[in-house]
């Protein structure tokens, strides 16, 4: 049995075990703060007291000094900093970019890069493969369909995206209602309520705009135009209409239902019917649609198909912007 | 076994179409219809990156009756399909990670559009990922760029409204210089086709020909490409938006869209202008610099953030500008380096969002640090989540962050002639120094013992939150692992690419 070392405390591990418990003993050493007689502690005293006096008038002039400092000079010397280097950005851009321009193929010579063999199997064979005299509408709807795939579901990922924004209420569903009211009666205050002229006009025009934009989607492959114009005339004497009749009676034939209807059924069948047509040019199956004469109204394939789907969903986007645009809601 | 070479196209129909149907379908409905979609095209894309891997060859998919340069086509090897296998399984776990906060977060009549959304994001980027057609990669980044918008905006507050249009702003000019780069390239080669422009660039670099319209749209598309995946000097939308969007938005903006992009920018070095010019050229300088920089003001910015949200924004300007700095090296590794960083970055960063979000709702719905001491002692696996992932961040070996770094340092020294390698590794060091010190402020935060809870606190199982990051974690862990087999994919893939 081993006895404890008597001095313990003075050897390392117990200097070390101390420290580790926080047991080490203050040591006190004398201090001449302690024999101070009270005439030097208030001299001390007084002395401390005008240091940190002038301590604060120095601080207080400091921060009077550059309290404002980046409001009123720092904030500003950044932004003109800024501007310059922004305007210097965008001439050296600009410059770079018409320098390019002189680089590039003259515009018309009959040897520049684009008029390839890509261009001229379109211009040559395209009526032959894709049975539509538009060259135009062949290119867009049968070469590059997949293309127009996406851009038409550009249209409706806008249309979803302006639905979110500014479909009344958002955020706050129990106070549409009132929101509503508030919107329908605002709709017509700068602005008389049944402007006889607009009426009039508009009952002559607006069939002539529906039936133009039709005859524009449904010959679409035979003569210029297509689905994405025809469709924005449509769009637009839907728009038209409106204006002149209000709300109420263009929900008669035109509400929420109708334009989701639509422009889903549009979409779908886009997918749909360019599906079967991918699926079977891939696979080298042999395709039951058949192209028709060029020339006539039903031929050219899936193209007068695809015109009027995108028709259809080029003509309810427009309308639902100027709507959700309008009054926040259908 | 050839019908798998349909999948990437059904895949990417599938999912637009059920995301049309998704606009007019409550939101209950919507979710499933979301999720199934998604769940089809993770198993659609796992049997195509099986079936290139087994045929060893990248194949080329006609759509329509019409073969290229006259048609649309899309294109498949080894790097697609891994890809996209990786994005619809970062896709599928980020939705359902936080479903729950997203039924909070967003009111019950709006909530399909988010699906929408998701299900048009999902086939964008796969089709960014499949595409062999430079309009059809412009067309759908619009797409990507919309639904990006939504995203965020979907949240309905007025913070999220300033920074979607701050996104839309920077976005759409990133879109504009994207377009005028693919005018001029269009301009000077006639045709839309990886393959023919790569032809027609070789034919045109060695004849000399329009050597200054090639260098400038490379800038541009690097540029336009840059600002939307966030790239130092242009991430100013980027803090604002990752911070007030809802949870699974910031891991999807995060982890996929911006992802997507370099993906696309990377194809498009490879497959439209070729990498040998591409390494020849000034431009990767820039890429290079931008990185550089973006690697220490990031991490300099995240540390001074008192919001755990923002701070991770902040790392994510870092870890992009890694990214970028493995691209500005311009050898085949610094490739490969950025290729797998990419991978663990997104998993990594999906991983601290949701767990964050996880972290924020037992803390009363708020991320600030005061609010979040010892926030993982009531969501442990949150908590443990946010461990891995921070660690990951930071780089510690069995996390993919560590294998990332050092690919990243042995491309850098591979090369020592070149200034590169010496400024590379002294920003490594003092770029995982600084991630250090930021991330574990986060952590000794989250895991401080406090004896007073705050005030309306949630206490929930979220089970579905729970198997995300669980998955998630063992994904970063076999990322960290198995690095070999998985580097040695994308050095495969990288080589189909040519």
């Amino acid at each position: 049995m081993s006895k404890p070392r008597e001095n313990y405390n003075e050897s390392v591990w117990g200097k070390f075990n101390r420290w580790l418990h926080g047991l080490s003993p203050i040591e006190y050493k004398s201090s001449r703060q302690w024999h101070y007689t009270d005439e030097e502690l208030r001299e001390k005293f007084e002395a401390d007291i005008a240091r940190a006096h002038a301590a604060q008038q120095k601080e207080k002039r400091l921060y009077a000094k550059y309290r404002y400092w980046p409001d009123k000079k720092g904030v500003p010397l950044y932004e003109k900093i800024y501007r310059v280097i922004a305007v210097l950005v965008c001439i050296a851009v600009i410059i770079s970019l018409l320098i390019m321009v002189a680089h590039l193929p003259i515009v018309g010579q009959y040897d520049n890069p684009v008029n390839n063999e890509v261009s001229q199997r379109y211009i040559e064979q395209g009526i032959q493969e894709t049975g539509a005299v538009n060259i135009v509408s062949g290119m867009i709807l049968d070469y590059r369909a997949f293309d127009t795939f996406g851009e038409s579901h550009v249209l409706f990922i806008a249309a979803s995206v302006v639905f979110i924004i500014l479909r009344l209420g958002i955020g706050k569903e129990k106070e549409i209602e009132e929101e509503k009211a508030r919107e329908a009666e605002n709709d017509r205050n700068f602005e008389p309520a049944n402007d006889s002229i607009l009426q009039m006009i508009t009952r002559i025009l607006v069939p002539i705009i529906f039936i133009f934009g039709v005859y524009v989607i449904l010959f679409g492959h035979l003569g210029p135009g297509g689905g994405f114009s025809g469709g924005a005339i449509i769009g637009a004497g839907l728009i038209l209409y409106l204006e002149a009749f209000g709300f109420e009676k263009i929900e008669k034939f035109f509400t929420l239902k109708t334009y989701r209807a639509i422009s889903i059924t549009g979409l779908l069948c886009y997918a749909i019917s360019k599906a079967y047509s991918f699926y079977t040019g891939a696979n080298g199956i042999h395709s039951i649609i058949p192209l028709g004469t060029p020339g006539h109204i039903l031929s050219s394939g899936l193209i007068l198909v695809l015109n009027i789907c995108v028709g259809a969903v080029v003509a309810c986007t427009m309308y639902g912007f100027y709507v959700l645009f309008r009054k926040g809601d259908f | 076994m050839d019908f798998i070479r349909n999948f990437p196209f059904f895949g990417i129909f599938f999912c637009m179409s059920s995301g049309v149907i998704n606009s007019i379908l409550p939101g209950k409905w919507a979710k499933r219809v979301s999720l199934t979609a998604i769940t089809a095209n993770l198993a659609a894309s796992v049997c195509v990156a099986y079936y290139t891997i087994k045929t060893n060859v990248s194949t080329v998919f006609i759509m329509g009756h019409h073969p290229a340069p006259w048609g649309n086509e899309i294109r498949f090897g080894i790097l697609e399909g891994c890809f996209a296998t990786f994005f619809c399984i970062i896709m599928l776990l980020s939705v359902l990670g936080g479903i729950k906060r997203l039924e909070e977060d967003i009111s019950e009549k709006r909530s399909n559009l988010f699906y929408v959304m998701v299900n048009l994001i999902l086939a964008a980027a796969l089709a960014l990922v499949y595409t062999n057609d430079l309009f059809t990669g412009y067309v759908f980044i619009e797409i990507m760029t919309i639904g990006a918008c939504g995203l965020i905006v979907i949240r309905g507050e007025g913070r999220s409204l300033v920074a979607s249009v701050k996104y839309m702003i920077m976005s759409l000019i990133g879109s504009g210089l994207i377009l005028i780069s693919l005018s001029i390239i269009y301009d000077i080669t006639g045709h839309l086709l990886m393959s023919n422009i790569q032809e027609t660039i070789h034919v045109m670099v060695e004849n000399g020909q329009y050597l200054n319209p090639l260098t400038t749209s490379i800038a541009l598309i690097s540029v336009g490409l840059a600002m939307k995946s966030a790239l130092f000097p242009f991430h100013s939308w980027l803090p604002d938006a990752y911070t007030y969007a809802t949870s699974t938005s910031s891991a999807i903006l995060s982890s996929l869209i911006s992802k997507a992009y370099i993906f696309l920018l990377i194809k498009i070095y490879y497959r439209v202008i070729g990498i040998d010019i591409i390494f020849s050229n000034k431009m990767i300088n820039l890429m290079f610099a931008f990185g550089i920089l973006g690697m220490i003001i990031g991490s300099l910015r995240a540390i001074y953030q008192d919001d755990l949200k923002r701070m991770i924004a902040y790392s994510s300007v870092a870890q992009i500008g890694y990214i970028y700095m493995g691209i500005g090296l311009g050898t085949h590794a610094g490739m490969m380096a950025a290729l797998f960083h990419i991978m663990s970055h997104s998993i990594s960063k999906a991983m601290l969002f949701i767990a964050a979000s996880g972290l924020s709702t037992v803390s009363g719905r708020s991320c600030k640090y005061t609010h979040l001491q010892g926030s993982a002692h009531r969501n442990k696996v949150a908590g443990i989540a946010f461990l891995v992932g921070a660690l990951s961040m930071i780089g510690l070996p069995l996390t993919g962050g560590f294998i990332s770094k050092v690919y990243f340092a042995q491309a850098a020294i591979n090369d020592p002639s070149s200034w590169k390698m010496i400024i590379t590794v002294i920003t490594l060091a003092i770029s995982t120094l600084l991630n250090a010190v930021y991330f574990m402020r986060a952590i000794i935060c989250i895991y401080q013992p406090v004896k007073k809870l705050p005030k309306n606190i949630v206490r929930r199982k979220d089970y579905r939150m729970t198997f995300a990051l669980l998955a998630f974690i063992v994904a970063n862990i076999v990322l960290g692992v198995k690095s070999d087999a998985i580097v040695q994919l994308i050095t495969f893939g990288l080589g189909m690419f040519n």
